[in-house]
């Protein structure tokens, strides 16, 4: 029957848009990534040689720390903000310190705005999306170091770089636990 | 339009008798009869969630219920009247119509067709049933967003999920029996071009439910994944974003609000019409127009999601292409009245209803322009402007177009006329309370009143109070449609084949008698 | 156009920045736009609906089309979309503009309050809702400013750019103050921006817009702004109320002085889950009355609002004053019944400090 082609095509259509829904999550993190949308920076990005010609200027940079939901930690950096030249290679420092009994897993989730100026900001060394495990009462300092690209567009006059510490050691007892079964 | 050789239906058995009728029907008309009562029960479970929520906003102050119960209340009543009534009338509505008005004997898959109905009630018996549990049921808004629904949520969030998918397998599996049946079951002579606009505007929806539902049924899966299995899909922790949620369930939820319009368009184009006895305007621009809706719709989504923080050429481009599916909804407003101009118009109930439909839809229409204003969006994001313009166009629009839908039919499947005072009456109340009801959401909302909140500042106290007493109007004038239509079943001025003036050459479910048969087309008509 | 800003219970607030005001203007253009659209559309509808009534005589012509009709009404309503169009997208890339801030504030939305801190200044504060629980179980007249008050408002100068730093605490949230035009979602894990720039001194009252679970309606946004010596004096207010708060973290408090203070800080920070008569709302909000944690283990008391409760909706509380946290465990150590069945024993600022340097290498 002529309908068992068109069944089979339709069927073909909602197979294939089930799987554009979850496509759409790498779509999403390539555009971001792309863009600098939504001020997601991943990972460590260096400066291209056009850009290491540009004449430099600057720009304030601001550091927000969040903890979030009840997220004990301290957690401060300690420069809130600093006047920088662009092209040039700078270092924040951040402060974490584990203030209760127990050892905890976290983990530091950046974002940058204006997010299109994310794209612009070079972390050379960075913490996030590292898991940092301190023990009971244990207190570290761990920089950022960055380059913020000459390219950097006219309009934007400063950066703000937030970021979010949360509490992931759950996650991770969860996880073993699943594991031992 | 066509003629029509006439064929006379003489069934070879008429229904099963009893409740197991019910349960194994692969009719499309029965199945049609399952979908409007069940769509109508609802109805009023959905209605009596708003009668809640208007009764506890009657007056500032928390008198009637506490904020998470409301917000249960918000969150299922939009739910139900999504998934619950506007989509399964118009399945309904297609069940009944699509196969007589191609000349088909019935759908393509008709125990598929049985299936898709079934679903439906044991979807929403779970979801229902959620409000009974001790941690009550979703309470983060029709719109789900994460981490309210997948971190905050109750655990009976599981459940919600679980019902999703299932109201999503229903609407696919119908899509494919509705599409197959218009591909391959129209009489012979019936182009595409020649079919009614019903028909069109039921090929074009379910187009769109097979290519959304199942990004609805991705989103709600990573959901699940999100609160049970460790994924951080929407969880920023882990490095997902909960701005992801809202771009995908926008996805789904865009072409969603135009799959519950488009099968109306159809229906107030048949009903002006048949009461302005004058073929619709511009047939063609009609279709183009439903089309290009449907197109565009895939490309306006984030303008739910202006507050997002997206960058500036992001919101800009979804202005621009949201204020473009103003032009062809336009071209179909401006075609409906350019069939009445020069008419010949009678003000029997479909078309007093078909009327407002036009008028009250387009009213919905200008408030989605301006919303349409990125910056202007920003003073009425979330708030109850949004909740006008939306209810505008799903009551006085959807909604109307449903129940005046259901008026132009009734007699061709009960046989009887329904009572035309009565069905003034249900109009005229309707018409009133409707608009008592929701045009000063627009007022409390540029006034600065939020929604979802089962409290509000006093100035917003004077509107609120109006509001509440056209829902409640409105709320009772419904079992008066509820008693017109049992009336009309069990008896009533005896209805011809044509029912309505002219109808004859409007469509091929005008040339079989009034009631129905149980069987119709047994042998394809043809069509010139 | 006048008439329609007065009205204010009706219309959108026009505010008082440069572009609340734009923004309401094209407001009010597309809506006369859309007013004017209708007259002419239901003007020739209903005029039909009258004069081709078949029960006047009415024959009905036979055409179904016209082309340059239907190409004439497509093309006319391109060019009013066009028309729109324009000051939309002006008004809107003013209103992004990214420029630097001279005062950069961090706005966090959590369940249910709002938290400021100041960037540059170092201050930083809780804003919560500060309408009496008994106004809104209707047991007292309301206020006028009901459920649009705070304890402790956002204050900020005149005349100076000032730049929101957006974010969520646990769930989206979203800050909205009409009379400038900002909203903007705060959402965990991300920072968003606004700014606005207030010429004129005064209150302006917003609210959270973005659903955040059972207490979304009850955490208005308010922003005082101020003339610049004003601003200069609560930030100088501010520096050295934190300082006293450590001042006053090693006098000697006593019983009542902590009970008196708890009670404050309890009916501001903890009635909307625990209630005022200590009873929560079992199980997602425990009762306080009677319960074993209260009564008999202070340690534990300490350590809940020190770090919150894993997987509950009770959150950490280590941001306030070792004096505050002190005095609300000590309230309710005895209030209600506490104070005879339990064990008597109260919490002091020193406590708190104590519990901090106990876990610290």
């Amino acid at each position: 029957m002529e309908s068992k082609k068109t069944i089979r095509n339709l069927l073909g259509i909602v197979v294939c848009m089930f799987a554009f829904g979850w496509l759409l999550i790498p779509i999403y993190d390539v555009f971001c990534e792309i863009t600098g949308l939504n001020g997601k920076v991943t990972g460590p990005s260096f400066l291209s040689e056009s850009s290491k010609a540009m004449e430099q200027r600057e720009v304030l940079i601001q550091f927000m720390t969040h903890n979030n939901e009840s997220m004990p930690w301290t957690f401060e950096s300690e420069e809130v903000q600093m006047r920088i030249m662009t092209g040039s290679q700078q270092e924040a420092i951040f402060v974490f310190k584990n203030t209760t009994d127990r050892e905890m897993i976290g983990q530091v989730i950046p974002s940058v705005s204006p997010g299109r100026g994310a794209e612009y900001f070079h972390k050379t060394e960075c913490f996030c999306f590292e898991r940092q495990t301190l023990a009971a009462g244990e207190r570290i300092e761990l920089p950022v170091r960055f380059i913020v690209d000459p390219a950097l567009p006219k309009e934007i006059g400063s950066l703000s770089l937030g970021y979010t510490l949360f509490d992931i050691t759950d996650q991770f007892t969860k996880k073993d636990k699943i594991a031992n079964l | 339009m066509s003629t029509v050789v006439e064929t006379h239906d003489h069934g070879h058995h008429g229904p099963a008798k009893g409740l197991t009728r019910w349960l194994f029907t692969t009719n499309h008309k029965d199945i049609g009869t399952l979908y409007l009562w069940f769509s109508f029960l609802m109805l009023f479970i959905g209605g009596s969630m708003a009668m809640v929520i208007r009764a506890e906003l009657f007056q500032p102050g928390l008198q009637i219920v506490q904020p998470e119960f409301f917000n249960q209340m918000t969150t299922n009543h939009g739910l139900i009247m999504v998934f619950g009534v506007i989509m399964p009338a118009f399945v309904g509505l297609a069940n009944w119509m699509l196969p007589m008005q191609i000349g088909a004997p019935d759908m393509a898959l008709p125990r598929l067709n049985n299936l898709s109905f079934w679903l439906l009630p044991m979807a929403f018996g779970i979801l229902i049933s959620t409000l009974f549990m001790p941690e009550g049921g979703p309470n983060f808004g029709w719109t789900f967003y994460a981490p309210l629904s997948t971190t905050y949520a109750p655990s009976t969030v599981n459940f919600f999920i679980f019902s999703v998918h299932i109201m999503g397998i229903s609407s696919i599996l119908g899509s494919i029996n509705i599409i197959t049946t218009i591909f391959n079951m129209r009489a012979p002579g019936m182009t595409l071009m020649k079919m009614p606009l019903f028909v069109w505007s039921w090929l074009i929806t379910a187009y769109l439910l097979i290519a959304v539902m199942p990004v609805l049924a991705g989103v709600v899966t990573m959901m699940l994944m999100d609160i049970n299995f460790g994924t951080s899909f929407f969880n920023a922790a882990g490095g997902g974003d909960p701005v992801l949620f809202q771009h995908v369930f926008w996805f789904f939820g865009h072409p969603e609000v135009y799959i519950m319009i488009l099968p109306a368009f159809g229906i107030v184009s048949h009903i002006i019409e048949t009461f302005s006895r004058k073929p619709i305007f511009g047939y063609s621009s009609m279709v183009y127009a439903m089309a290009s809706i449907a197109v565009l719709s895939f490309v306006v989504w984030a303008h739910h999601m202006f507050t997002v923080g997206m960058p500036l050429a992001g919101e800009l481009f979804f202005m621009y292409s949201t204020m473009l599916i103003a032009i062809p909804t336009g071209v179909k407003v401006f075609n409906w009245i350019a069939t009445m101009f020069r008419g010949s118009i009678t003000f029997e109930t479909p078309m007093l209803f078909a009327i407002a439909f036009v008028a009250l839809f387009t009213i919905g229409g200008f408030s989605g322009l301006m919303l349409a204003i990125v910056p202007a969006d920003f003073q009425y994001h979330d708030t109850y402007f949004v909740v006008a313009h939306f209810h505008y166009v799903l009551v006085p629009g959807a909604l109307f177009g449903i129940i005046s839908g259901v008026y132009y039919w009734l007699p061709k499947w009960t046989g009887n006329m329904y009572d035309e005072i009565l069905g003034k009456t249900h109009f005229w109340l309707t018409f009133f309370s409707v608009n008592l009801t929701f045009f000063p959401m627009h007022f409390v909302g540029l006034a600065g009143m939020p929604r979802r909140y089962p409290d509000y500042a006093l100035q917003f106290a004077d509107f609120n109070m109006l509001i509440s007493v056209g829902a409640f109007i409105f709320g009772l004038t419904q079992l008066l449609f509820l008693f017109i239509v049992i009336k009309s079943i069990r008896g009533g001025k005896k209805a011809r084949a044509e029912v309505w003036e002219g109808a004859e050459n409007l469509g091929l479910e005008w040339t079989i008698d009034s009631p129905a048969p149980y069987h119709t087309f047994t042998v394809q008509p043809q069509v010139k | 156009m006048a008439v329609f800003a007065d009205m204010s219970d009706a219309n959108m607030a026009v505010g008082v920045t440069e572009v609340s005001k734009e923004i309401f203007d094209l407001h009010m253009l597309i809506f006369w736009v859309c007013v004017w659209i209708g007259v002419v559309v239901f003007g020739i509808m209903f005029w039909s609906l009258w004069k081709y009534r078949k029960s006047k005589g009415a024959i009905a012509a036979d055409f179904d089309d016209n082309f340059w009709l239907e190409i004439g009404w497509t093309v006319a309503a391109t060019l009013i979309l066009v028309v729109i169009a324009i000051p939309s997208t002006t008004v809107m890339v003013k209103a992004y503009d990214d420029a630097e801030g001279e005062i950069n504030i961090m706005v966090t939305g959590s369940q249910w309050k709002w938290h400021y801190k100041y960037l540059e200044d170092g201050i930083s504060f809780y804003s919560n809702l500060s309408t009496p629980q008994e106004q809104i179980d209707n047991k007292m007249p309301k206020g006028e400013f009901y459920l649009k008050e705070v304890d402790q408002p956002l204050v900020i100068p005149i005349n100076k750019r000032i730049r929101f730093l957006i974010t969520g605490n646990d769930v989206i949230h979203s800050w909205w103050v009409p009379d400038f035009a900002v909203k903007q979602d705060a959402i965990p894990g991300f920072i968003n921006t606004a700014w606005t720039n207030v010429p004129t001194p005064g209150i302006y009252r917003g609210n959270c817009t973005e659903l955040c679970g059972i207490k979304h309606a009850f955490m208005p946004v308010v922003v005082r702004a101020v003339e610049q010596d004003e601003y200069d004096a609560f930030v100088a207010e501010r520096i050295l109320l934190a300082e006293n708060e450590k001042m006053l973290t090693s006098k000697d408090w006593t019983a009542e002085e902590l009970f008196e203070r708890g009670e404050s800080f309890y009916q501001t920070n903890c009635v909307a889950c625990h209630q005022v008569n200590g009873q929560g709302i079992p199980p997602v909000f425990p009762a306080l009355e009677g319960s074993q944690i209260v009564l008999n283990d202070a340690p534990r008391q300490i350590e809940i609002l020190m770090e919150g409760v894993q997987g509950a909706a009770m959150a950490s509380y280590a941001d306030y004053s070792e004096v505050d946290i002190a005095a609300v465990i000590t309230y309710t150590r005895q209030a209600w019944t506490n104070g005879e069945n339990g064990d008597g024993v109260i919490v002091t600022p020193q406590d708190i400090v104590a519990y901090k340097n106990k876990i610290e290498l």
